[in-house]
């Protein structure tokens, strides 16, 4: 399987990376190379093998549905780039 | 007054506690060291004023006799460990002027226990890397030259800064982490000893997450013992880290030295591969030697999958990666580069503050993930680490105690000697530590010996799931047999 330079350019949207022609066509032979190398994943029966969900097998614990933290905004905030009243501010989105 | 930073951890406390010398004159000769030391870029954030601080506290303890396991060790910690108040930024410019209100709970645990925070360690970016040439704050370069050579060397990566740090006495010990050999390689590069503890071992919590089913803390040292020491107070159960085990942890440091009586040491044929180096060969074949003469029984076993973590973990680690870095959106902290709307704002931002190896990484991640590919590539990685898990169960339930690997497949490279070659040379580098990562076990890296040109070479040992304490016994007989190593100082 291997990726063309507009498949290159969907993933970075995908990513939300900007990305120009140029750097999508040099990021294309890398993509391709590592993209090659996995290949040889194919050679493996996997027939009826579950695919690793836990790394190390234990039930989760759970913590009691109640506000034990948090009454500090102006830490939550601290390292914006922007901010207002204890908000982050950001670009309009809604028209 | 003697070197203070030629001291061990182990001798370190007891130095201490007869009162040989203080915190204080300790840290004061590592702030010297450190100062002296920036042509090797180890650290990127030096703390010195707060090490001073923690070394007077700890000199009033120890006047108290209220002595704590790692009273007055001054030690660095990896960039990708968030410590409160202080820069934190996973070497990446996208996290530019990030100082978290919060502490790591590793971090925490070792202030707990008495340590001081010399600096912050450079690092391959998100830790994404095996050599530390990836940082937006510059290579590292190794302490270690090769024979009559002033060429510049890598330390190995993603944990370069730590391990060249721990070589280089600029500080006792280091934090780092290991998500596909990113403390074990470098270790091995720099003839330090550095452990990767079972996943869920230590918390994950506070440290700036990669791939989050491999990533773990672990600490890098000058000895066998030391490491032990370190990974006492770094691990146990967080409540707030949910894969964490809640597991009491032993005393480490009581197995080191209990020798390999008993114990039955596998040999896997698939770790020698076609054209690895004779001098890898030879010393592999040496440590089979040096445990067997300390009562190890020594068996060849099988782990047929293992050519295949590779390429696996070249897709679970980097999808992993693309869903824990689209966070860094320019919003809530780090690096923001407007654009006309939001969605431009967070493409400039991540465009600019990403370096070339995480961007690789994160679309890479993000195809695997794309509807039309899930199935094909990420899904059937998945299965493969099931039977790649599975191997070394069956190895285990056949009686082996601990795995003896090689390390690396070669000794450290020069900077930049890399950097025409395809991604995929680089990734080789990891071949045989990612399985270890993908099967969520412990893995220790010990110095073995040193090749043709005096560059360090160490063996890897890989362990049953909780048993640290196996891999510090043999590591401990080989550290015996081979001797310790340092790099004579060129800076």
């Amino acid at each position: 399987m291997s990726v063309d330079t507009a498949a290159v350019k969907r993933v970075a949207r995908l990513a939300r990376i900007a990305m120009t022609d140029a750097e999508a066509e040099r990021l294309r032979a890398d993509l391709n190379a590592i993209l090659g190398f996995v290949e040889q994943l194919n050679e493996v029966d996997v027939a009826g093998v579950e695919p690793m969900t836990s790394v190390q097998p234990m039930a989760m614990k759970k913590r009691d549905d109640e506000i034990t933290d948090g009454f500090y905004p102006e830490k939550i905030v601290a390292n914006a780039p922007a901010s207002e009243n204890n908000f982050f501010v950001v670009p309009k989105v809604v028209e | 007054m003697t070197d203070l930073t030629g001291l061990t951890i182990a001798e370190i406390r007891d130095g201490l506690r007869r009162k040989d010398f203080s915190a204080t004159e300790l840290a004061r000769a590592y702030i010297g060291a450190i100062e002296r030391a920036r042509a090797l870029n180890a650290f990127i954030a030096e703390t010195p004023d707060r090490a001073l601080a923690a070394a007077a506290q700890s000199d009033a303890r120890i006047a108290r006799g209220d002595i704590r396991p790692l009273e007055g060790v001054p030690l660095g910690i990896k960039d990708l460990f968030c410590t409160e108040g202080v820069h934190s930024q996973a070497a990446s410019h996208i996290l530019n002027g990030f100082r978290p209100p919060y502490e790591s709970t590793v971090t925490a645990n070792l202030w707990r226990d008495g340590a001081l925070m010399l600096g912050k360690l450079n690092m391959d970016e998100f830790a994404m890397g095996s050599s530390n040439e990836a940082s937006y704050y510059g290579p590292v370069v190794n302490p270690w030259r090769a024979n009559g050579s002033d060429e510049k060397l890598v330390p190995g990566g993603s944990s370069g800064g730590s391990a060249a740090a721990v070589a280089a006495r600029l500080c006792a010990g280091a934090t780092a982490t290991d998500t596909g050999g990113s403390i074990r390689q470098p270790a091995a590069f720099t003839a330090t000893v550095g452990i990767k503890p079972t996943y869920g071992r230590c918390s994950r919590w506070g440290i700036v997450a990669f791939a989050s089913s491999l990533d773990q803390a672990g600490p890098i040292a000058r000895t066998v013992r030391d490491a032990a020491i370190m990974l006492r107070s770094m691990a146990g159960h967080d409540p707030k880290d949910t894969t964490s085990a809640d597991l009491p942890v032993p005393d480490y440091e009581a197995a080191v030295g209990a020798g390999m009586k008993g114990l039955r040491v596998g040999i896997p044929k698939e770790y020698r591969l076609d054209g690895m180096p004779p001098v890898i060969e030879t010393l592999w074949e040496q440590g089979r030697a040096w445990l067997k003469a300390a009562g190890a029984e020594i068996v060849d076993v099988s782990l047929p999958h293992t050519k295949y973590a590779l390429p696996a973990y070249y897709i679970v680690a980097p999808a992993e990666a693309s869903s824990n870095l689209a966070r860094y959106d320019g919003v809530r902290y780090g690096l923001r580069v407007p654009g006309d709307d939001l969605v431009a704002t967070y493409e400039n931002t991540r465009a600019a503050g990403f370096g070339a190896e995480v961007k690789r990484r994160i679309l890479i991640g993000t195809y695997v993930l794309s509807a039309g590919y899930y199935d094909a590539y990420y899904l059937r990685a998945q299965k493969v680490r099931t039977l790649i898990k599975r191997d070394f169960e069956e190895c285990f339930a056949a009686g082996v105690d601990a795995i003896l690997t090689p390390a690396t497949p070669s000794a450290a490279f020069a900077i930049g000697s890399k950097a025409k070659a395809s991604p995929v040379e680089m990734y080789l580098n990891d071949i045989f530590t990612v399985t270890v990562n993908m099967a969520g076990l412990p893995g220790i890296a010990v110095p073995a010996g040193l090749d043709e040109r005096g560059l360090p070479l160490g063996l890897q040992l890989i362990g049953r799931p909780f048993d640290e304490e196996t891999l510090f016994r043999a590591a401990q007989v080989i550290e015996d047999a081979a001797g310790t190593f340092a790099p004579a100082r060129w800076w």
